[in-house]
């Protein structure tokens, strides 16, 4: 048996295939799915204080499915996916969560999505002044504070 | 247990008021020690320096004390609350973890018994406050634009934030409905300021900004305080506040760094602890003299816990937003401030507007909201909500209520030992219908602004960042914990600066007014040095 901490193979088997179930890959949008073998890794690398709660939640998938996820029917394993999200409480929305935070931040997803690779800091943005004459109907209007006796 | 020389003045924490203090104090040139639970922070740490700055909110960097977990936090049960309690444990406190929104309270907030026959008067008016917030809008370092004609008149020493792309979408908006609407003061430098660089927009810059763009004391407050001889030790947690034979306060308790038991003599304590840490302090607290907790003769220590019940409401607008390339709040309204007994509640609350999110704040958000699905279709859905974001928060004043309050945890302790604060909260009918206002006006903000896919957060449940009421001021003695001057009632050389002082809570964001207050008692203080326990 595995430390609570670790994943085990079927673990990581199941993670990879409901990761692919919440994002999957798009030729369209030029993008890798969320099984992709680099998230993947990036997730296993970084998921941390969160092990515990993804694994109760791949625990939970895993009663539902009652075998590996990957060997269901696609209708099957719908199903099981909505009864997951459904019931899984803080466990699926952390593992959802890891998936997504790390799928976010894939170069080849924020290159589609026209986001640079790069920390905010030290680079920042330019943020434009925008139209400050939208405010002369609100000074026009004027106003009052409430009179205090 | 180790005991040391006696100092005049002992401090409990840095944040927003225990820096303002120290600094105010300074020149006294008495020996003034400030102890706080927390270390100096390192900027070069702080999120956005990193390419996973928005998966470390969910972590280290949470604003929860209890998900982030960090050695200077101490657990909080707040499971008895609909409103989670967020802060920061360290130098700077929580103005390391906020969104630097700097409004004041109004001249009424201060009268609402007399103006509205609910709660109490403060003490002190707003009119005795003005020369502080002047002084700490100076170093702090405010941005904004003087002359909001539904705002106490300020005076930023710099230009406001660009309004961006989300602010001309709010305004529009707005100025269709024919509301007020202005941008917000903030703490965020627009220019080089005293020492700080602009802002550059980071992005969102609430777990701290690695800029110094944004006011935190221990980049304003205390490098001026340590030049001017003021002690400050880190990593040090005050357990209780010890008296004498003559029912004054002697020193205090704390546990150091290596988690040694120390006694720290002291002539005067001053409390810096916000509305959750300043009543566990007290009541924690107890002797035979005090046995149901420090300076809490009026049984009202810990009770009286005000937050700011946030309703919040978003939605996804065609045009692109500011998503995660500014800071978080760039305007707000008081539309809505004032009491209109037409609306089915008393007072009222301000509204503070959101520029966006990033991308996986937005994922994560809206895949929880059930708008965003798994599946093929999560690419084009997620294309149309990432950067197309604004948000409308209905700020709602809190009145005070008895049986809001902080107690002791009889089973949770901190790392020392120490019982953890317990939270006992219930949003009231009035803040309910107070929030359903809200919600409904800034649903029709909302849709003059375009937006679909319209979600809530009532009440954004991780938005207990103000935390107010739990030792007022007064003049009764049997009604307050603290006089008029921040003084206890019942322990004459013990004060109180912090936001537990507030007798009611307006409908701003309230850092501005706790440090408006640290520097008043302060400056009552040195006043008064001559005869400050008569």
């Amino acid at each position: 048996m595995s430390a609570s901490n670790e994943l085990t193979a079927a673990h990581r088997n199941d993670l990879r295939a409901v990761a692919a179930m919440i994002v999957p890959a798009s030729d369209e949008y030029k993008v890798p799915g969320a099984d992709d073998p680099a998230i993947q890794a990036d997730m296993l690398a970084t998921m941390g204080r969160d092990t515990m709660l993804v694994r109760a939640a791949l625990d939970h998938l895993a009663r539902l499915a009652g075998k590996p996820l990957a060997e269901l029917d696609a209708a099957r394993r719908d199903t099981v996916a909505q009864e997951f999200r459904a019931t899984g409480g803080a466990a699926a929305a952390t593992l959802v969560r890891v998936v997504l935070q790390c799928y976010y931040r894939d170069d080849r997803v924020l290159r589609s999505l026209g986001i640079e690779l790069r920390a905010p800091f030290p680079k920042g943005y330019t943020l434009e002044q925008g139209d400050w004459s939208l405010l002369d109907p609100v000074k026009a209007r004027g106003g009052n504070l409430r009179p205090v006796p | 247990m180790n005991k040391h020389d006696p100092v005049d003045v002992l401090i409990i924490g840095a944040g927003a008021s225990g820096a303002a203090v120290a600094w105010s104090l300074a020149e006294t040139k008495m020996h003034i020690l400030c102890l706080d639970q927390g270390g100096w922070m390192k900027p070069s740490e702080y999120p956005s320096v990193g390419r996973d700055w928005e998966a470390r909110f969910y972590g280290e960097w949470s604003t929860s004390p209890n998900i982030r977990g960090r050695p200077e936090d101490y657990p909080i049960n707040d499971d008895n609350s609909p409103i989670k309690v967020v802060n920061f444990n360290g130098v700077g406190g929580s103005t390391v973890m906020y969104t630097a929104h700097w409004p004041r309270l109004h001249p009424s907030d201060f009268r609402v018994k007399t103006l509205d026959g609910v709660a109490d008067d403060w003490p002190i008016n707003y009119d005795t406050l003005v020369p502080f917030f002047e002084e700490n809008d100076r170093i702090m370092g405010v941005s904004g634009l003087s002359g909001d004609p539904r705002s106490p008149l300020t005076r930023p020493p710099m230009p406001p934030q660009p309004l961006g792309l989300s602010g001309p979408l709010i305004g529009k908006a707005m100025n269709k409905l024919g509301w007020h609407w202005w941008p917000s003061d903030t703490t965020v430098a627009t220019t080089d300021y005293e020492g700080r660089a602009r802002c550059i927009n980071l992005g969102h810059c609430t777990p701290a900004c690695a800029q110094g763009a944004k006011a935190s004391t221990d980049i304003t407050y205390w490098p001026q305080a340590i030049r001017a001889g003021v002690e400050l030790r880190t990593h040090c947690r005050v357990r209780e506040i010890l008296t004498n034979e003559h029912g004054m306060a002697s020193g205090v308790v704390y546990y150091d760094e290596q988690g040694v038991e120390q006694f720290q003599p002291a002539e005067v304590v001053i409390i810096a602890c916000n509305g959750v840490g300043t009543p566990r302090l007290l009541l924690n607290s107890v002797s035979g003299r005090f046995p149901n907790g420090l300076a809490n003769s009026s049984g009202l220590v810990g009770k009286n816990l005000m937050f700011h019940p946030y309703a919040q409401i978003y939605g996804f607008v065609k045009e692109p937003t500011d998503s995660n390339r500014a800071p978080p709040t760039c305007l707000w309204s008081k539309e809505f401030y004032d009491t209109d007994l037409s609306r089915g509640f008393v007072r009222g609350y301000g509204i503070q507007f959101t520029r966006g999110a990033g991308p996986v704040f937005e994922a994560v958000a809206s895949e929880q909201k059930g708008i965003l699905p798994w599946g093929a279709d999560h690419h084009r859905v997620f294309r149309r909500l990432n950067g197309h974001r604004l948000a409308v928060s209905a700020i709602c004043e809190d009145l005070p209520e008895e049986h809001n309050r902080v107690t002791l945890d009889p089973v949770l302790k901190d790392s020392h030992g120490i019982p953890a604060p317990k939270i006992d909260y219930t949003i009231s009918a009035n803040s309910r219908k107070m929030m359903d206002h809200g919600l409904a006006r800034g649903r029709e903000i909302l849709e003059a602004a375009g937006a679909t896919d319209i979600c809530i957060n009532d009440p954004i449940p991780w938005g207990g960042w103000h935390l107010l009421g739990t030792a007022r001021m007064g003049t009764d003695p049997a009604r307050s914990v603290v006089n008029e001057w921040g003084r206890s009632h019942d322990v004459k050389n013990l004060f109180i600066v912090d936001g537990s002082v507030f007798v009611t809570s307006g409908g701003v964001n309230p850092t501005s007014t706790i440090q408006a207050i640290a520097l008043y008692v302060a400056d009552q203080m040195k006043q008064r040095l001559a005869n400050l326990f008569d």
